[in-house]
């Protein structure tokens, strides 16, 4: 057992956890931020991805151990307070999801790729980057158009505010 | 996952001294292997010493056409070095097209290398280039380094520190890729280097992994041009056969492969 010190969602958050411990176990279970998921346990199908230290990754196959010291952004620390981040209103406004147990990692994807790529993401590039997330209802239509719409919408915001 | 002790080394000494005091250690890089392996309880490390955090290891520098690639470098920061990609950009795309985007922002170079999984990108293009593993005790050739499925040439506590190799004239990776997993079913590295010399490196298809192939690369050092490969046999006997593929489903690709490389270069 270890205490482990973190930063997640700007908050700085401390916990003791096993050695062995999973980084998505130690948000869900010592941090009760339940919207990362584990969808398949074998670091395929990214529903649990996060960002740490700005860079999109699968929180599945990280330790918290591995983790310390990090910055770490969920799914709940994108929207500020009730205002959903570009990418979440484009999933809502262009139905990007169906059960919705992989939209957290879809949403956090989405956010790096858009971070990485800025508006000039198309489609071809974002189908390749969903290479590490899996969804089982959508056929991924609505999720790659939803992205392409986020990443108009957060491009042409950059250019106004430059 | 089997229990297990996490340290974090703050230098290449540091975490041989925390390896050594171990019972049945081993060093963790980006852990996009050995993390996955020790979930499916295939690896039960009694301890795990942290190498992600040592800065010497991190970094690429390119002097002239001389490359060194930190053994902690990521994949992602492979694939987007500028200055790799102006001198070598064969091993950007091979690098940008390892796993999945999450995947390489964890794995390193260091980690593929020394894992030396049969169909890993890196141990191909590191045979190719003729490149050097530098490790905290020697310099090791590609050549000598890969020594059979999962086996390399490091020793007992030894750490790989840097990659190192000269930019060849013209290069290029092509692979076949399980459209699972997203290993290399088969994938071919060929380099054109500045002696003239030519070398083809095959992942993914041999029985002990990453090998050379003389008939590609006496045919492309006469001819640099897929159609010179169109003669070229591979033999099947030598190669890898599973459920996702036969031996000699996996010799044709070699030859596919091999023949996309060349035309992508």
């Amino acid at each position: 057992m270890a205490k482990v010190k973190m930063t997640v969602n700007g908050r700085q958050v401390g916990s003791e956890c096993e050695d062995r411990t999973l980084l998505v176990h130690f948000l869900r279970e010592n941090l009760a931020l339940t919207g990362t998921h584990v969808g398949c346990d074998t670091t395929q199908c990214g529903a649990c991805v996060v960002h740490m230290d700005g860079r999109s990754v699968k929180s599945c196959t990280i330790l918290a151990a591995q983790a310390a010291g990090s910055t770490i952004t969920t799914i709940e620390g994108l929207a500020g307070g009730g205002d959903l981040h570009p990418v979440q209103a484009a999933f809502k406004a262009n139905h990007g999801l169906q059960c919705g147990f992989c939209t957290p990692g879809m949403v956090m994807t989405a956010v790096d790729m858009i971070r990485r790529h800025g508006a000039n993401l198309d489609e071809a590039t974002v189908r390749a980057e969903l290479d590490g997330n899996i969804c089982r209802c959508t056929g991924y239509h609505n999720i790659v158009k939803s992205i392409l719409a986020a990443a108009a919408e957060m491009g042409g915001v950059q250019q106004a505010a430059e | 996952m089997y229990a297990t002790n996490y340290h974090r080394a703050s230098s290449v000494q540091d975490a041989v001294k925390l390896k050594s005091g171990t019972e049945e250690g081993k060093y963790l890089s980006g852990g996009m292997t050995l993390i996955a392996t020790m979930k499916q309880r295939l690896a039960s490390p009694s301890d795990l010493v942290d190498l992600r955090h040592i800065p010497d290891l991190k970094g690429i520098s390119v002097n002239g056409r001389s490359v060194r690639i930190g053994a902690a470098t990521t994949h992602y920061d492979v694939a987007s070095s500028v200055e790799l990609k102006a001198v070598c950009p064969a091993i950007c795309d091979l690098a940008h097209h390892i796993g999945d985007p999450h995947v390489r922002h964890m794995g390193t170079i260091g980690g593929s290398v020394a894992n030396n999984d049969p169909a890993a990108d890196y141990p191909a293009a590191l045979l190719a280039l003729d490149a050097v593993v530098v490790t905290n005790a020697r310099e090791i050739k590609a050549g000598d380094f890969f020594t059979g499925l999962f086996e390399t040439a490091l020793e007992e506590g030894e750490i790989i520190v840097a990659v190192t190799f000269d930019a060849p004239e013209k290069a290029a990776y092509a692979k076949f890729r399980n459209p699972a997993s997203r290993y290399a079913m088969t994938g071919v590295f060929v380099a054109r280097r500045g002696n003239g010399e030519v070398r083809a490196a095959v992942t993914g298809a041999g029985a002990d992994g990453v090998f050379r192939h003389d008939g590609i690369e006496a045919a492309l050092a006469t001819n640099w041009s897929a159609d010179a490969l169109a003669g070229v046999t591979v033999d099947a006997s030598d190669l890898l056969s599973d459920i996702h593929a036969s031996s000699e489903y996996r010799a044709n690709l070699v030859k596919v492969m091999a023949k996309r490389a060349v035309a992508a270069a």
